[in-house]
């Protein structure tokens, strides 16, 4: 892995700072930081819980991608991307990204990229508990 | 030849197990792995389509497996 490249899967709590401080860099001008967060609803019901599992060497693989692509089509510096599995609650931090660059739009939309390349390719799943019962995210027609 | 199967998300709960291993004949396809998949799990008709990873790789429609490949079933990705 590239050294201004930081990859993450961890079931313990995800750490904003450490990704800060990863991307800070004394030529950026700017820090970027995409913050998921767990939400208390889907489609008008109340969700109780989220689960996050992974297939982690892949997902590694394929974030170290996302990566790789983001350096290559933005100007940044360095870019962190963490995510957490396990049983989360309402309000804690399934993802953290971070990405710094000399201005600030090219932190802005690598930051983007990355968070949206990451919810279609890296291989981590997530089901909801409700009240009522649990479901896969996506897998239901 | 010998082929690694490994389930995750809604695959896992439809198969009940982690991962299975299945002998088939050399010159075996990924389609014809799908279509052997759905009749040893009929649910798996129910959900949404699933991608294949061969070796922690995205394989494409059509792919031939090959001896102690390890086929990752991976059903639509939620992360994030």
């Amino acid at each position: 892995m590239k050294e201004n490249i930081s990859i993450k899967i961890t079931s313990n709590k995800l750490n904003l700072q450490i990704c800060n401080d990863f991307v800070q860099d004394d030529a950026s001008g700017g820090i970027a930081l995409f913050v998921g967060t767990v939400r208390n609803h889907t489609k008008g019901k109340k969700v109780k819980r989220l689960d996050f599992s992974a297939y982690e060497p892949m997902a590694i693989k394929e974030m170290n991608k996302i990566a790789e692509q983001a350096l290559d089509k933005f100007s940044i510096h360095k870019i962190a991307i963490h995510h957490a599995i396990g049983n989360l609650k309402i309000g804690d931090v399934p993802v953290i990204i971070a990405t710094s660059s000399a201005h600030r739009e090219a932190a802005f939309k690598a930051c983007q990229y990355a968070i949206d390349t990451l919810k279609e390719t890296v291989p981590i799943w997530k089901k909801e508990y409700f009240e009522d019962g649990e479901v896969w995210v996506n897998s239901h027609p | 030849m010998k082929i690694k199967i490994l389930f995750f998300g809604i695959a896992k709960d439809i198969a009940n197990k982690n991962a299975i291993e299945i002998e088939v004949n050399s010159m075996f396809n990924s389609v014809e792995l799908k279509n052997l998949l759905k009749e040893k799990y009929p649910k798996f008709d129910t959900i949404n389509d699933y991608s294949l990873a061969v070796n922690e790789t995205y394989i494409d429609e059509v792919y031939s497996l090959k001896n102690n490949d390890v086929v990752a079933i991976i059903p639509p990705v939620s992360g994030g």
